[in-house]
């Protein structure tokens, strides 16, 4: 769907409302909306809503070889998807920009700070390691996704846990998750990216930009950073020129905002810990309000299944035998081979267009097909559904129009019977010679 | 509405006929959780989760546009890895059965998109679909309802991988009528027709949730 144009007073509206350094949703310059972390039952799912922005991750593990320069190094593989949920304009061909974009910014923030200790993934040096895969999936857009995007993919990282392997000389033993605890990744820091919306080239400024504030701004800067106020990556987009102390101060906040979600990070990855140790309930169930009026939850309900068993044995007794066609269709699915490159399986229905004239009939498939795979199995109440591939009973008279290729072969003499699902016996043929006839027109008046 | 109820037998391993005592999974629903779609609903059963939203009616490419109706198309996106043809075949019967329930003819030259993600998957993945697509399609107004209900032949553990056949059937909430059927597994045809005697009666429960879920969220509008 094609994205809805923005107003020219909606955009107006939103820039006199930051030059008065007000907020549509009543934000200060430098406040970050409401961060809600919660995991799901499998280690390494994780969903972030940054505000109304949400971001699904989940991180998967597999044992492959290594790269060739990198024989004792595991790999890392990150995938951010926009969903087409997130918005009407996120359509498969047409997020290009904007994916590799965001997608860029996450390789870089996550994989060039080695914020994961690659080395404590090989196992056999220049056999097997392990390849850890985040993928990320963009599920609401309001704005600000690359925030949401890293925070999910650092949560995801820290809360999986890879099944245990060991090695004894040229054995690996990797173990289930039922015979050893999984370990938790190496993880050296937590690099979180802070986006900075500039607007009237650069003189506002407003952390944590909403959909509609990212539409009117004129640059966004972008910086990832960890708690020991390291820079990991940073990055200007957009053609604004910004000065030097402009820079500086905003990497002084995003030191101050990263502190702030560092914390809330480990709060919300050790209260599930908690939670999974006293073998409490733990997954999206438990994390969905009770209180909304828009969630519902229902307990486990017994079924009472004890009269199915009559009920059933009541549909079949009433249904319909399997008429002798059935059975005699069974018998007659074995191929016949008529020369070579020509077989027919079973046979088709009587041709129910009527009397065709020859020059109006086209290239022809012939050949039956085999009803008896279909019903395998299953018994039908309805009738047997036979395929509806006509076939030729009437005699072949050449036309004057120039044929390319012309095959004939004996015309049948015998009108075939279309198979139905009577109770009364039908006669079954057996097949008789078919004629297989392609023909090719020359069309030369179409 | 759609929903999934998986039979469990709750001791054995012996082939037999299904013990009795079978019951639904404990399952929640969260409606309009999502700002930018025009529905979104939430399905969780037992550790299945699945989120969806729609878009529509909305504008419909010419190439794609149906004079008469509306074009549903359902997209629906695995967790890890890239959708393959395992998707593409489940997005394919979703929509068939959704085209016959969703009142299509009240929209004609508009598209109907719908969105689906797996959330997490222990399972009742078939089944998690429906409950979504089903109530956000009432948030759309639209009138029928349907609802698959999943059918595990002879098992007795709870995971599908253990069972010897796995049926999933789509039923319509008015008559409980047979609308879908897709099956994976080898079962005789009296198993057939028991597990969808047995849909049946775990359908009443699922309409239950659907109602009351409904209920619960237009009683103050």
């Amino acid at each position: 769907m094609k994205e809805t144009p923005l107003s020219n007073c909606e955009r107006r509206f939103l820039l006199r409302a930051i030059e008065e350094k007000k907020r549509l949703d009543g934000r200060q310059t430098y406040d970050y909306r409401n961060i809600k972390i919660s995991f799901g039952t499998d280690y390494g799912c994780c969903i972030v809503e940054l505000g109304k922005t949400r971001v699904l991750g989940q991180v998967s593990c597999e044992l492959v070889s290594p790269k060739l320069n990198r024989a004792t190094e595991g790999i890392l593989f990150f995938n951010l998807e926009l969903s087409q949920m997130a918005a009407p304009a996120f359509e498969p061909g047409r997020q290009s920009d904007l994916l590799v974009k965001l997608n860029r910014l996450l390789e870089r923030c996550l994989r060039n700070s080695k914020c994961i200790d690659t080395e404590s993934l090989c196992v056999v040096a220049g056999e097997k390691v392990w390849q850890i895969r985040v993928d990320l999936h963009l599920l609401n857009h309001d704005g600000n996704i690359i925030d949401a995007a890293s925070i999910a993919a650092i949560v995801a990282l820290c809360h999986f846990r890879r099944p245990d392997v060991s090695v004894q000389g040229d054995e690996v033993t990797l173990y289930t998750l039922e015979e050893r605890d999984p370990v938790p990744l190496s993880i050296h820091h937590m690099p979180i990216c802070v986006s900075f919306a500039f607007f009237q080239q650069g003189t506002y400024l407003l952390v944590d930009p909403s959909e509609r504030e990212e539409r009117v701004m004129d640059g966004l800067l972008v910086i990832a950073m960890n708690k020991h106020r390291e820079i990991c990556t940073i990055q200007s987009s957009g053609g604004i020129m910004l000065l030097k102390d402009q820079v500086l101060r905003c990497s002084k906040i995003a030191g101050v905002k990263v502190v702030e979600i560092t914390e809330l990070i480990q709060k919300a990855l050790e209260n599930d810990q908690k939670v999974r140790k006293e073998g409490g309930k733990f997954g999206f169930a438990e994390s969905m309000a009770n209180q909304r009026i828009t969630a519902f939850k229902m307990e486990k309900a017994p079924i009472d299944t004890s009269d199915v068993e009559e009920k059933a044995e009541e549909i079949i007794s009433e249904a319909e035998p399997p008429s002798e066609v059935f059975l005699n269709l069974l018998s007659v699915s074995k191929p016949v081979l008529w020369t070579p490159g020509t077989a027919q399986i079973g046979e088709g229905i009587e041709n129910s267009w009527g009397h065709l004239e020859d020059s109006e009939k086209e290239d022809e498939d012939e050949g039956g097909s085999d009803e008896a795979t279909i019903l395998d199995g299953m018994k039908m109440d309805t009738g047997v559904e036979v395929s509806n591939i006509g076939s030729q009973d009437a005699p072949i008279v050449l036309s004057d129009s120039e044929e390319e290729e012309m095959i004939i072969l004996e015309p049948d003499k015998n009108p075939k019977k279309i198979r139905t699902q009577t109770i009364s016996a039908t006669q079954v043929k057996a097949p008789s010679k078919k004629p297989v006839k392609k023909r090719k027109k020359k069309r030369a008046a179409n | 509405m759609q929903t999934e109820s998986k039979i469990r037998a709750d001791s054995g391993t012996e082939p037999g006929p299904r013990v009795p005592g079978c019951s639904l999974r404990h399952f929640a629903c969260e409606q309009n959780l999502l700002s930018r779609p025009d529905g979104s609903a939430s399905f969780l059963q037992g550790d299945t989760s699945v989120l969806a939203g729609v878009y529509g009616p909305a504008e419909v490419k010419i190439s794609k546009e149906i004079f008469n109706k509306a074009t549903l198309e359902v997209i629906l996106r695995p967790k890890t890895g890239l959708p393959g043809v395992a998707e593409k075949s489940r997005e394919r019967l979703i929509r068939n059965t959704c085209e016959a329930v969703v009142l299509g003819a009240l929209h004609p030259r508009t598209s109907i998109t719908v969105v689906l993600q797996v959330v997490s998957d222990a399972g009742s993945l078939c089944g998690c679909v429906w409950p979504c697509v089903g109530q956000i399609t009432s948030q759309m107004g639209e009138e029928e309802h349907c609802e698959p209900t999943s059918q595990m032949g002879d098992n007795g553990g709870s995971v599908a991988e253990e069972a010897r056949a796995v049926l999933t059937f789509a039923l319509d909430s008015v008559e409980r009528k047979l609308l879908m059927s897709t099956t994976k597994g080898l079962y005789s045809d009296t198993e057939l027709q028991q597990c969808l005697a047995a849909a049946q009666t775990a359908s009443t429960h699922v309409f239950r949730f659907y109602r009351e879920s409904l209920q619960r969220r237009y009683s103050k509008s």
